[in-house]
């Protein structure tokens, strides 16, 4: 029995992964004469990725099903974080309620429930949107100390990256072209905006290509090991070989 | 197949067919007992320290897989780490941790975890609300798992998949309490706030090849050997292109301007 269960999961998987693929090379079919093979492939691409989406609706059920199950038991024990779960789950029955029943907006199944005046909309401008923006800026601080951290020059690679920075940030600001304002014309290419400019168009591109190059190299081994089953379904277990 | 291949699509199934031959014909090999010579990862190499020390610490270790679904590769690569990673805490008679913010990510950790307990001897001491489903909103995540990492002050925290401007929210929130950080994501705009932040990090397709090379099974070891000829293969045509586009556009002979119409047709995008 365990036998099928792990794999009827990897019979799907294969078999879908490989529709999906063989979808993509496939030209679409015109009109109901075309060939059953490439009929079956256009729904694959056309269809799955909405199965994929109600999928997704019931993953938010289960989401919030286990948010709730869990800071229910956090409060029920009274574990030392118990007001932070009190706090989430009356902020889920307030925000689930509102929503719902689309308290302040267009009634009805069509009713927009973000329209403006609606209850939500308010408690998304109010409450969540300042909640957000204090968090992201702590953004500016953050890499402040992070980009303190990185630049010390205490390696040839962190020396590196600290030059390079330097001009790079130079070169982004006023200041920074008037501090070489004063390089000859015939030696322009040393002026600290154009070697700023240098640095992000060729050892920077270079880089993002072979970056690029090596994760589409990476997905594409990681596809292959999942289509052939050497890389089992997490749920699956074994060991995979 | 007149009329079934979709019109500039043949050069990317041939590229495509190629590398996923030469991925395939390794893992082959691989399997025979061929000898598989793979480079090694720093990060991967410091984990099993990392691990060690917090649970000798008594200080628990944070997984976090990212913050896209199931559908992201990014994601799957994460969870194929985790799985080894789980396997190393119980063994240790750790505590992982597993916040996530989808919950389809959070079934398959949560199974991961509990069969890597299990299959370590330790099931008794797994407890399920380890793997926790947090929020899907990317910034009430965030806020989550720093409070949860500023009270429980873990001593490793694992950052894996795919980071957007929560990578650093995140990576610092860890460095605040001293915590070896090891991350790894191929999305290119979030590395250098990891190289910043954390202790060690796997760039780009290495994530993809974490999982792998810490199973270290030759089926998969195998897959990475595939990846790394591939890498090959594309530095030499990279190499031998443009080569050939120096020579055509210097020369103008017939034999390099066919060679550099050959190479613009089988690499061209779309």
């Amino acid at each position: 029995m365990s036998g099928v269960k792990q794999r009827v999961p990897q019979i799907i998987l294969t078999v879908v992964a490989l529709l999906l693929i063989a979808s993509a090379f496939v030209a679409r079919p015109e009109g109901s004469e075309a060939p059953f093979g490439q009929r079956l492939l256009a729904f694959a691409d056309q269809e799955f990725a909405t199965w994929f989406s109600i999928l997704a609706v019931f993953a938010f059920l289960l989401g919030g099903l286990n948010l709730v199950a869990t800071h229910l038991v956090k409060v029920r024990d009274r574990g030392p974080d118990r007001y932070y779960s009190l706090v989430t789950l009356v902020s889920f029955l307030i925000v689930l309620v509102i929503g719902t029943a689309k308290l302040g907006g267009p009634p009805g199944l069509q009713g927009d429930v973000t329209a403006p005046g609606s209850w939500l909309t308010a408690v998304f401008d109010a409450v969540l949107s300042p909640l957000h923006a204090t968090l992201y800026s702590l953004l500016a601080f953050y890499i402040a100390s992070a980009s303190y951290r990185a630049f010390r020059a205490r390696s040839l690679e962190s020396s590196l990256l600290l030059a390079s920075a330097l001009i790079v940030l130079l070169g982004r600001i006023p200041a920074g072209r008037h501090l070489t304002a004063w390089v000859p014309e015939p030696l322009a290419f040393l002026r600290v905006e154009e070697l700023s400019l240098w640095i992000l168009r060729v050892p920077n591109t270079a880089g993002q290509r072979a970056l690029m190059i090596g994760i589409a190299l990476g997905v594409i081994a990681l596809a292959v090991r999942m289509i052939a089953g050497v890389e089992k379904d997490p749920r699956s277990g074994g060991d995979g070989s | 197949m007149n009329g079934w291949l979709a019109p500039g699509t043949w050069n990317i199934a041939l590229v495509g067919a190629t590398v996923c031959t030469l991925i395939v014909v390794s893992v082959v090999r691989a399997r025979r007992g061929a000898h598989v010579p793979v480079r090694s990862f720093p990060p991967l190499l410091a984990l099993d320290r990392a691990v060690a020390d917090a649970v000798a610490q008594g200080r628990p270790v944070y997984f976090v897989a990212g913050s896209q679904d199931l559908d992201n590769m990014q994601t799957v690569a994460a969870l194929a780490v985790l799985r080894p990673l789980a396997r190393k805490v119980a063994e240790a008679g750790g505590r992982l941790f597993v916040p996530t913010n989808r919950s389809l990510v959070m079934d398959n950790a949560r199974e991961i975890c509990r069969r890597a307990y299990d299959d370590a001897g330790r099931g008794d001491l797994w407890r399920d609300d380890w793997v926790a489903y947090i929020s899907d909103d990317h910034l009430g995540f965030v806020a989550r798992v720093d409070g949860l990492i500023a009270r429980e002050r873990p001593g490793l925290c694992v950052l894996m998949g795919f980071f957007a401007s929560e990578s650093l929210l995140l990576a610092e929130g860890g460095h605040q309490v001293g915590a070896v950080q090891i991350a790894g994501t191929a999305s290119a705009v979030q590395l250098p706030f990891l190289v910043a932040s954390c202790d060690h990090v796997l760039i780009g397709e290495e994530l993809f090849a974490a999982g792998a090379s810490l199973e270290g099974d030759a089926a998969r070891l195998g897959s990475l050997r595939g990846q790394d000829l591939c890498k090959l293969a594309a530095a030499a045509c990279l190499v031998a292109g443009s080569l050939v586009a120096t020579l055509a556009d210097v020369t103008g002979a017939q034999p390099w301007l066919f060679l550099r119409d050959a190479f613009l047709n089988v690499f061209r995008a779309g």
